[in-house]
């Protein structure tokens, strides 16, 4: 782990230009410490970094970028990017997508909410993507369907098992009804990765909802969820506006997910990485390799 | 956006919404003979949102499932306003793995404002049941041929749509979100739904110039309940010729065409 900590620091350099003014307006001036999200208490960012961005106090789990999720993820230097240069239209020309899509490029450096590629983990090789949540809440519009779809289509012909990590709030709504039929083409991709004979592990990492809930993210052959996620099909306020009704204490975390029998496995960050590596393994992915 | 043209929009939306507008009850009698309903998803329960069944079309028996508002107050409770549950997504698959099992061409009307938000819901997973509809459609070994008759709102609409022919009548909506609901997260007020709806591009024109859908039903001038049997006729008419045209299909080039169908709706640059 010692050489992910070290390239992380080195890329925590750079994210220092990047991160969304409502990331950096909870930093303490310095930007030595920083107030956890949950227990409030001061974290120095270097012990969050070193932990993973899990609060040492209170084992809140940060909400990652694609960048620290590869190498959280995957072998040092193993990941290759694919379709990186494709960015979203604006089809419906809803007003102030476009400007909006601008802005969360420039504070990003990414050109859309998906990033993916190849990579290896513990040696095996994998399909591997991940959305941030950073970028227009991870939203699904046109480039997110087809970048997953292109990585299931890149598994299916490199016979490769595929981890997908969602953070989504669900469509691109600015997007339209061509968000939502692209829950249709990743499902079907996905059908045809799992009649392939092939593995797929889902990661849902706060927040799994909507969309990407009702769609792909779903569609594992085992399902992993981070600690304290929020996942579910709605969110809680159009819930809570429907029934009328207060939520119950833990509704739609993990937790609750595993309870109702939604998800395989709550794994916390630190043992996310040896448990994706077992569960390839058993599924003979890097045995004789 | 012009007023007229939020005007002509709110017109059309009012009128896949009229209290006269006929749902899935009035159309099923009247496109097939001999339906037969069946009930539950042998998981759960019985979902009043749906109504699915085999019925005989023009000598051809098929499997019918349709989702259902309700016509008066007390059905409309009954049937949770046409917006599912999980067993209801898993009671329209069951029936769905019979058609396939039958070789009996699938006919779905579509009809909700979305699946259902609540607490109950949830727990016995409304995004996999969704998901796992989406899945599984795509992999159906036979005919599907869609229609969305008012309102076609969001993941709750697509968990039954996933076809190789989808129509929608001349004065529906198929749409991400309800206008109410986009108005609310993009205008923070769920009052300026009209203004939402102006934005959308839900109507039948937009999707088909998008090429999402395949063809537009005709209505009645006043809408589809001034004059039910043309619009009926125009149905039974698309019913027919799909069903010919996707028998002479193999299986296989009817699911490629399928993943096809889907695989290519996007927009994007590189």
């Amino acid at each position: 782990m010692g050489a992910i900590i070290e390239k992380l620091k080195a890329q925590n350099e750079l994210k220092k230009k990047e991160i969304v003014p409502e990331l950096r307006q909870r930093d303490i001036p310095g930007g030595l410490f920083l107030a956890c999200e949950k227990c409030h208490g001061a974290i120095y960012q270097k012990v969050l970094d070193d932990n993973l961005r899990v609060c040492p106090n209170c084992q809140h789990h940060f909400r990652l970028n694609a960048r620290e999720r590869i190498a959280y993820t995957l072998d040092e230097g193993s990941f290759t990017e694919r379709y990186a240069t494709m960015t979203s239209l604006n089809p419906l020309e809803m007003p102030e997508y476009t400007e909006k899509l601008k802005k969360s490029i420039d504070l990003s450096q990414m050109n859309e909410a998906f990033v993916c590629g190849t990579g290896t983990i513990g040696q095996i090789n994998i399909a591997f993507g991940v959305l941030d949540p950073f970028f227009m809440m991870g939203s699904m519009g046109s480039v997110v369907g087809e970048k997953i779809t292109r990585l299931v289509e890149l598994s299916i012909e490199e016979k490769l098992p595929l981890v997908i990590i969602a953070a989504s709030g669900g469509a691109r709504m600015q997007e339209g009804i061509y968000s939502l039929m692209q829950m249709a083409k990743t499902s079907a991709a996905i059908k045809r990765h799992s009649d392939a004979g092939l593995f797929y592990i889902s990661i849902l990492t706060d927040p799994t909802t909507g969309g990407v809930a009702a769609s792909f993210a779903s569609l594992g052959d085992i399902l992993i969820a981070e600690p304290d996620a929020l996942i579910g099909f709605a969110g809680p306020r159009v819930i809570k506006q429907t029934i009328q009704q207060d939520l119950p204490e833990g509704f739609q975390t993990s937790s609750f997910q595993l309870e109702h029998g939604q998800v395989d496995i709550v794994a916390k960050r630190s043992q996310l990485r040896p448990l994706l590596i077992r569960l390839l393994r058993l599924h003979g992915y890097g045995v004789n390799q | 956006m012009s007023q007229t043209h939020e005007d002509a929009i709110w017109a059309k939306i009012k009128l896949a919404r009229h209290p006269k507008r006929p749902t899935s009850q009035s159309i099923i009698p009247r496109v097939f003979d001999d339906f037969v309903e069946l009930a539950g998803d042998r998981q759960f329960g019985d979902d009043k949102a749906f109504i699915v069944g085999i019925a005989m079309f023009e000598g051809t028996p098929v499997t019918v499932i349709a989702q259902e508002k309700g016509i008066s107050t007390p059905e409309r409770i009954k049937r949770n306003f046409g917006m599912p549950h999980p067993e209801g997504y898993r009671k329209a698959l069951r029936a769905m793995r019979q058609a396939e099992k039958f070789h009996r061409p699938i006919i779905v009307f579509i009809d909700t404002p979305g699946a259902y938000p609540g607490i109950g819901a949830e727990q016995r997973g409304q995004a996999q049941a969704i998901a796992y509809n989406l899945f599984e459609m795509s992999g159906i070994k036979t005919p599907i041929i869609a229609f969305v008759i008012s309102e076609g709102g969001s993941g709750g609409a697509l968990a039954i749509g996933v076809a190789d022919k989808v129509y929608m009548l001349e004065n529906s909506i198929y749409s991400i979100l309800s206008p109410e609901g986009f108005a609310s997260i993009l205008f923070k007020d769920s009052t300026l739904a009209k203004k939402a709806a102006g934005l959308m591009k839900l109507t039948a024109d937009d999707l088909l110039s998008y090429q999402i859908i395949d063809g537009k039903i005709k209505e009645a001038p006043g809408g589809f309940h001034e004059d039910i049997e043309l619009t009926i006729k125009q149905i039974k008419l698309t019913i027919k010729k799909d069903i010919k045209r996707l028998s002479s299909q193999s299986n296989t080039d009817i699911l490629n065409n399928r993943y096809l169908k889907y695989r290519r709706i996007g927009a994007y640059t590189e």
